[in-house]
C-alpha cells in the first residue's frame, strides 16, 4: 500500500520539452512510472523524445491520456502559472520540482488552489515516490525499496540519505513525499500524517524537519493527538546560525523562532523518538519496530 | 536582500509615505554638506544593515555645525556594534542627515508573510520604538493584526481596525489610513519580504511620519525589480560569501574549523550538525547543488580554503541522478591543479560509489575516504583537531 501515488497513477509533465523536464520524463519511465503525456504550450500535437504526446493545455492532455497527475518542470518565472493551469483543470495530484518561485506567486497559488480539487506538493522540492509502484520526482528511484515506512521531509539530498539508511536495513518505504524548501508550501507534514495515519500499508513514519516555520510543532501536535503509529524524527540545522538562510528560502530562525531545539523539544514531547545524528535515523527506527 | 534604511525610505517616498527631510551621503564631506542643508538641529545616522543603531551610539543629534562635524567624524569609518551586528560590528560608510522632528507618539507598524496562513500580514503596535520580538513575546495582547487578501489587498475596514488600534483620532485618523494603504502598496508592488517603519512617529503638528524604515526584498522576485538590485551594498556582506554568490555556490560562513561542501541544503545542514556531534565546529555552510560537476568543486574549495580557520575539509556527498564516480572525477581533477595542504576527507554515497572509491584510492591525491555519514564526520573533526594540536 502507499500513499497518493501507486501504479495505476498516470503522469503529465509541464514543460516537459524543457532540458530538466526531458531529463527527468526518461529517468521516471525508466523506473516504471506511468509518464502518458506532455504539456509544452506552443509544442501541441508533436511528440516529445520520449515519443509521448506534447499538448498545449493540461485540460486538453487529461482528457487525451487520462492523466491524474502532474509534475511541473518550467522556469519559475512561470511556475506559478502552471501549477494555476493544472489546479484549474481539476488535476487531482500536482507536484512541483522548479526552485526560487516568487513569494507572492506562491501566495496567490496557495489563495486559488483553496477552491479546488487538486493537491499541491512542493515546490522545491524532489517530489514523491511509492516505491516499485511510481516515482514523480527527481529523486534516484534506486535507492528505494517496497515498505512499510513513510518518510516525509522539508530537504532533497537528505532524504536520500534517510531512504538508504531505512534501505539498508532491510527495510523498504511504502511512500516517500519531500514537501519542499520553500516558506509557502502545497501539502504539509500534517496533510500527510492525516494520510499515512489511514494507510494500512505504513507502519511508521520518518520525518526529516529543519530550522523555519512551524511545519514541526504542528505535526508534533497532530502526533500527539491522532497518530497511532511510531514517528522517528530528524531535525537539521542545529549549529544554523540565527537570521540566515540555510539553503532552502524556508529555513530560516527568524525572531528567535523557528530554532531546532524548539522544536526537537515539542516532537519530544509528543513521544516522537528523536534521532540525534543524521547517520542515526535508520538506527533509531529499527530500535522502536523491533 | 537587505538595503539601507535611506534607500527604502526613498523607496517609501515614492509611494507618498510621509519620511522625515534627509539626505544621505557616502563620505564626510557630502555628510556636512547634507548637514548644513538639512539645517540644525539635525539628526545624523550610522547607515549599516542592522538593528540596535541608537543604543549602539549610530544615531546623534547634532544642535550646531561644529556639533555635526563631530558627530561626522566620529562616526564615519566607526566599526559600530549592536545587538544585531554580532561583536564584529559593521563599519559605518553611509551616513543619513535628517531633520530633527518633535515627537508626540511612537507607534509600530510591519507588514510580512505570514507563513502558516500564506498571506501578507500588517501588523500595528502603539509600542513604538521597541523591537517587535520584545512586544510579541512580553505583551502580545498589544499586536494587532489584520491580513490582506491576495491580489485585493487591505481592505478599508481592516485599515480601519488598525487606525483605531493605534489610537487614531480626527484628522491623524485620517492621515492614519492613507499611510497605512500607501505603506501595503510598497510591500506589495516591490516584492517585499519585510517592510517596517519603527517607529511611526506622530509629531507635535498631528503629521504621521515613518522616523526609521527598513525593506527586505524577495530574492526570487528580483528578476521583476532589476531597478533595486543597484541599492545591494556588497561592503555589509562577508566578502568571501559575496564571491561565492559569484559561482552560484551557497555558502555561509561560520566560526569553527572543519569546512564542508556538500551538495543539497538539508543535508549541507545535517552535515553541520553532525560535526559539531563529534565535538568539532563547522566552519561553513556549503552547498555545492545538486549535481556536483567538477567546475563547482573547484570553485568550492577556492571559498572554502580562502577561510584562514579551516583545517580540514569534509566533502559529502550523495549520488543520487548525479553519478559518484563522474563526481569523484570531478574532485580529483579539481584539487590536481591546486596545492591544497589540509586533510581532506570523502563520503560519496548513491549511484556508482564503489567505483569513486577507486578513482579517488587510485589518483595521486591524499584524501580520507570515510564509508559513511558518522565516519567522514569522526575523521574530519579528528583530522581538523590533528592539524591544530600539530601546529601548537
Amino acid at each position: 500500500m502507499s500513499i497518493l501515488i501507486d501504479e495505476n497513477t498516470r503522469v503529465l509533465v509541464q514543460g516537459i520539452t524543457g532540458k530538466e523536464g526531458a531529463f527527468h520524463t526518461e529517468q521516471m519511465l525508466k523506473y516504471g512510472t506511468n509518464v502518458v503525456g506532455g504539456v509544452t504550450p506552443g509544442k501541441g500535437g508533436k511528440k516529445s523524445e520520449h515519443n509521448l504526446p506534447i499538448f498545449n493545455t493540461v485540460k486538453e492532455c487529461m482528457e487525451k491520456t487520462g492523466a491524474n497527475a502532474s509534475v511541473i518542470f518550467v522556469p519559475s518565472q512561470f511556475a506559478a502559472d502552471a501549477i494555476l493551469e493544472a489546479a484549474n483543470s481539476c488535476i487531482e495530484l500536482v507536484v512541483c520540482i522548479t526552485e526560487g518561485i516568487p513569494t507572492f506567486d506562491m501566495i496567490k497559488v496557495s489563495y486559488l488552489i483553496k477552491n479546488t480539487k487538486t493537491r499541491l506538493i512542493g515546490p522545491n522540492c524532489p517530489g514523491i515516490i511509492s516505491p516499485g509502484k511510481s516515482k514523480i520526482g527527481i529523486m534516484p528511484g534506486f535507492i528505494h525499496k517496497e515498505g512499510c515506512i513513510g518518510i516525509i521531509s522539508r530537504s532533497g539530498t537528505l532524504t536520500y540519505e534517510a531512504v538508504s539508511q531505512v534501505t539498508n536495513l532491510g527495510l523498504g518505504q511504502s511512500t516517500c513525499i519531500g514537501i519542499g524548501g520553500d516558506p509557502i508550501i502545497g501539502t504539509s507534514f500534517v496533510d500527510l500524517l492525516e494520510l499515512f495515519e489511514k494507510d494500512e500499508g505504513t507502519e511508521a513514519v520518518v520525518l526529516i524537519g529543519e530550522i523555519g516555520g512551524t511545519d514541526e510543532e504542528k505535526a508534533a501536535e497532530f502526533i500527539k493527538n491522532n497518530f497511532s503509529k511510531p514517528v522517528v524524527a530528524f531535525i537539521s540545522g542545529r549549529t544554523a546560525p540565527p537570521g540566515r538562510r540555510m539553503g532552502h528560502a524556508g529555513a530560516i530562525i527568524a525572531g528567535g523562532k523557528g530554532t531546532a531545539e524548539e522544536k526537537i523539544t515539542t516532537l519530544s514531547a509528543s513521544g516522537v523518538h528523536i534521532a540525534n545524528s543524521p547517520a542515526d535515523i535508520g538506527n533509531t527506527l529499527i530500535n522502536i519496530i523491533r | 536582500m537587505k538595503i539601507h534604511e535611506y534607500q527604502s525610505k526613498e523607496i517609501l517616498k515614492k509611494f507618498n509615505v510621509n519620511i522625515p527631510k534627509g539626505k544621505s551621503a557616502l563620505s564626510k564631506e557630502e555628510a556636512i554638506v547634507a548637514a548644513d542643508e538639512v539645517a540644525y538641529p539635525c539628526v545624523i545616522k550610522a547607515q549599516i544593515h542592522a538593528g540596535g543603531r541608537g543604543k549602539g551610539g549610530g544615531v546623534k543629534v547634532a544642535k550646531s555645525r561644529e556639533e555635526a562635524i563631530s558627530i561626522i567624524n566620529e562616526l564615519f569609518g566607526k566599526r559600530l556594534i549592536t545587538v544585531q551586528t554580532g561583536p564584529g560590528g559593521k563599519i559605518v560608510n553611509r551616513l543619513l542627515i535628517e531633520e530633527a522632528i518633535n515627537i508626540e507618539r511612537e507607534l509600530y507598524v510591519s507588514i510580512v508573510i505570514d507563513r502558516e496562513k500564506a498571506l501578507p500580514v500588517m501588523m500595528v503596535s502603539t509600542e513604538g520604538g521597541v523591537e517587535i520580538e520584545k512586544i510579541a513575546k512580553e505583551t502580545p495582547e498589544k499586536i494587532v493584526k489584520e491580513y490582506a487578501i491576495p491580489g485585493l489587498g487591505l481592505q478599508r475596514y481592516q485599515l480601519r481596525h488598525l487606525a483605531f488600534a493605534l489610537g487614531l483620532e480626527g484628522q491623524v485618523y485620517k492621515k492614519g489610513i492613507k499611510f497605512l494603504a500607501s505603506l501595503f502598496n510598497v510591500f506589495r508592488r516591490t516584492d517585499a519580504s519585510l517592510v517596517e517603519v519603527n517607529p511611526l512617529v506622530i509629531t507635535s503638528n498631528g503629521e504621521m511620519i515613518a522616523l526609521d524604515a527598513k525593506i527586505n526584498f524577495d530574492d526570487n522576485s528580483l528578476f521583476r525589480h532589476k531597478e533595486f538590485l543597484e541599492l545591494r551594498d556588497l561592503s555589509e556582506e562577508e566578502p568571501s560569501e559575496v564571491e561565492a554568490s559569484k559561482y552560484k555556490l551557497n555558502y555561509i560562513r561560520l566560526s569553527g574549523n572543519v569546512g564542508c561542501m556538500v551538495n543539497g541544503a538539508g543535508l549541507a545542514m545535517a552535515t553541520m550538525d553532525i560535526i559539531k556531534l563529534f565535538g568539532g565546529e563547522p566552519a561553513n555552510f556549503l552547498d555545492v547543488g545538486g549535481i556536483a560537476s567538477s567546475e563547482t568543486v573547484a570553485n568550492g574549495f577556492k571559498i572554502l580554503l580562502s577561510d584562514p580557520n579551516v583545517k580540514a575539509v569534509l566533502i559529502n556527498i550523495f549520488g543520487g541522478i548525479v553519478r559518484c564516480d563522474r563526481v569523484a572525477s570531478g574532485i580529483v581533477n579539481a584539487l590536481k591543479t591546486m596545492d591544497i595542504k589540509i586533510p581532506i576527507v570523502i563520503r560519496l554515497e548513491g549511484t556508482n560509489a564503489k567505483e569513486a572509491s577507486k578513482i579517488l584510492s587510485e589518483s595521486s591525491l591524499n584524501f580520507i575516504i570515510a564509508r559513511n555519514l558518522k565516519e567522514s564526520a569522526e575523521k574530519a573533526v579528528s583530522a581538523a583537531n590533528f592539524q591544530r594540536s600539530s601546529k601548537l
